[in-house]
């Protein structure tokens, strides 16, 4: 059987969800081989071994931390070389689709970034799209080399797939270009304790109507009553109300959940291309006639001051 | 010291307009109205700011590929402040990848000279976000990209980087390439001065042969992926919408209970 490539997003060894979603889609098209870099690597193959991956390739550097994307491409590059896959599968964070162009480049392939879903097809695996504002559903494939696919978040169950998973070191040398790009300083980002927006079951957003950052902290209280990450809309992170690493939207982050709930968000198209693809869509706004409700499974016209801590009170209540 | 930038920039279709894809499964480029993508705008303005913070002798050239209603593009950056621009147009390009298209650049940015290559951060049409990482690999030199701060000096481009997980400091030498995001700083409207000035700034036309390209290297044929089918996405059944009475905030919790949210 064939082998596919994935690529591993983790942070000093924890795998994060959206690989585990990739190791599901590979598994449809071959046998997962994972490719894990930089500190923590051989930490990761527990949980990759769990859900699929057969063989998991480890190099740890400090390039990996100390340059931008180019020591990823060689070391997939090699990977590539070592292993001759049906295709490669990275996930598509901003990182993620670097990374897969400059190896589709350089292998000769095409690239297809932010696939919804993937099928094994006769000329290849067949991707799945959400374009122009998630208006447009497109089939496509790469045509050239091997296929370099990028998947978003959620586009697929994690599931338990137990595989060998036998870790082996994979020999990179890093290319003249590798330390072009100096990272000299990092700032973690603070956590909240919340889960990762892109990742999140559930997304409580709030917009416009919020109308003040202190107002923020009832979206964040309905967030929490469900465990759910927090969203803003953009024009709720251009008056300053919420940092922009939450915004929902075409600049921002695009999300798919399994509930998206949308409070004082009119639902422009910008906001609309962010989160358009999520399973159930909610919604308060005060106006009846805003856009969002186009959109929705559930919505109620009203004050979302009144809404809002009401449905709060009441997720707790029945949460005991 | 001189330096010479290339803000590349793209002609997109109106993205609150009715977008859709051409028979060829093109984006239709027809049928609706174009105009500079907005995300470009941000490029345009940090080359702009470089510019008016360094002490060196700032060239900014903006480069756009595209069909003859690209100039427009070209105009509003002029507009803005740019010195010159340059227009790559072939119909042999059409339907051009994200492959393709990187090519036709790194190609017309040698050509053209650069110190500096600055991108916005995605198309809104294709939004896939990775031509100035391809630019940069072609070009052989640093990616220093998705900026939310950006400053030349000495030979050195340092910006930051808000990543999902950090927020990361950059440096490298030029010549390299830059993407900007849309936290960069306000795009500038363009002043009436600068309209009226900008219809004497020099639009340089060029087609493949100029760039020593194949037309099977480019277009749909030279394309390395294929669109097997779009479809407009259903839209969503009618939901419930309810008026709060007082209940609101119950109603909404008794349906997400019956979705098994809660």
């Amino acid at each position: 059987m064939a082998e596919v490539l994935v690529y591993v997003d983790h942070v000093d060894g924890a795998v994060r969800k959206p690989t585990l979603e990739l190791l599901t889609l590979a598994r449809r098209i071959g046998e997962p081989v994972a490719v894990a870099l930089g500190n923590g690597a051989g930490d990761t193959a527990a949980a990759l071994a769990e859900h699929g991956a057969v063989k998991v390739l480890t190099h740890e550097a400090a390039e990996y931390a100390d340059y931008l994307v180019v020591p990823k491409v060689d070391a997939l590059q090699a990977a590539h070389e070592a292993v001759s896959p049906a295709a490669v599968l990275v996930p598509s964070s901003a990182e993620g689709k670097e990374i897969a162009a400059r190896l589709a480049l350089r292998i000769g392939s095409g690239i297809i970034t932010d696939a919804v879903d993937l099928e094994a097809g006769d000329e290849g695996p067949v991707a799945t799209q959400s374009v122009f504002a998630a208006s447009f559903t497109t089939k496509s494939r790469v045509s050239k080399g091997t296929p370099v696919i990028t998947v978003k978040p959620n586009s697929a169950a994690v599931e338990a797939a137990p595989a060998a998973g036998a870790v082996e070191a994979l020999s990179v040398t890093f290319s003249a270009q590798a330390t072009g790009t100096k990272v000299t300083g990092r700032t973690p980002r603070e956590s909240t304790g919340r889960p990762e927006l892109t990742e999140a079951a559930i997304v409580v957003s709030g917009g416009r109507g919020v109308n003040g950052a202190e107002n923020f902290a009832i979206i964040e209280a309905l967030a929490d009553s469900l465990g759910a990450a927090v969203g803003a809309s953009r024009a709720a992170v251009d008056a300053g109300w919420y940092p922009h690493t939450n915004q929902v939207g075409q600049t921002g982050k695009s999300v798919s959940p399994q509930l998206y709930i949308a409070n004082g968000i009119s639902g422009a198209i910008q906001h609309r291309a962010g989160m358009q693809t999520s399973k159930t869509i909610v919604a308060i706004n005060k106006d009846a006639e805003a856009p969002i409700f186009d959109l929705v499974d559930y919505g109620v016209v009203g004050d979302l001051f009144d809404v809002v801590p009401a449905l709060t009170e009441e997720i707790k209540t029945r949460k005991g | 010291m001189s330096l010479r930038i290339v803000v590349t920039v793209k002609y997109v279709p109106d993205a609150t307009g009715d977008r859709h894809f051409a028979d060829d499964l093109t984006v239709d480029r027809d049928d609706v109205d174009g105009l500079l993508s907005e995300l470009d705008e941000y490029a345009v303005e940090q080359a702009l700011q470089i510019s008016e913070n360094s002490d060196d002798d700032v060239e900014i050239t903006v480069l756009t590929v595209g069909p003859e209603d690209a100039k427009d593009a070209l105009r509003k950056a002029l507009s803005m402040g740019a010195d010159k621009a340059i227009h790559v147009e072939d119909d042999d390009i059409h339907g051009t990848d994200a492959i393709g298209t990187s090519l036709v650049l790194a190609k017309a940015i040698e050509k053209a000279g650069y110190d500096l290559v600055i991108s916005g951060m995605a198309s809104t049409d294709g939004t896939m976000g990775v031509v100035p990482a391809l630019l940069a690999e072609r070009l052989g030199v640093p990616q220093v990209t998705l900026l939310s701060e950006v400053s030349v000096e000495d030979g050195t481009v340092k910006g930051r980087r808000d990543g999902d997980a950090a927020s990361e400091n950059l440096e490298a030498s030029l010549p390299a390439v830059v993407s900007v995001t849309d936290q960069s700083g306000e795009a500038r409207y363009p002043s009436f001065k600068g309209i009226m000035a900008a219809k004497k700034k020099p639009v340089e036309s060029w087609d493949l042969s100029d760039l020593d390209l194949e037309a099977e290297e480019v277009g749909l044929e030279g394309a390395y992926t294929t669109v097997d089918g779009a479809a407009e996405r259903p839209a969503r059944t009618a939901g419930t919408i309810v008026k709060d009475e007082g209940e609101g905030g119950k109603q909404l919790a008794e349906f997400l209970a019956g979705q098994k949210f809660i």
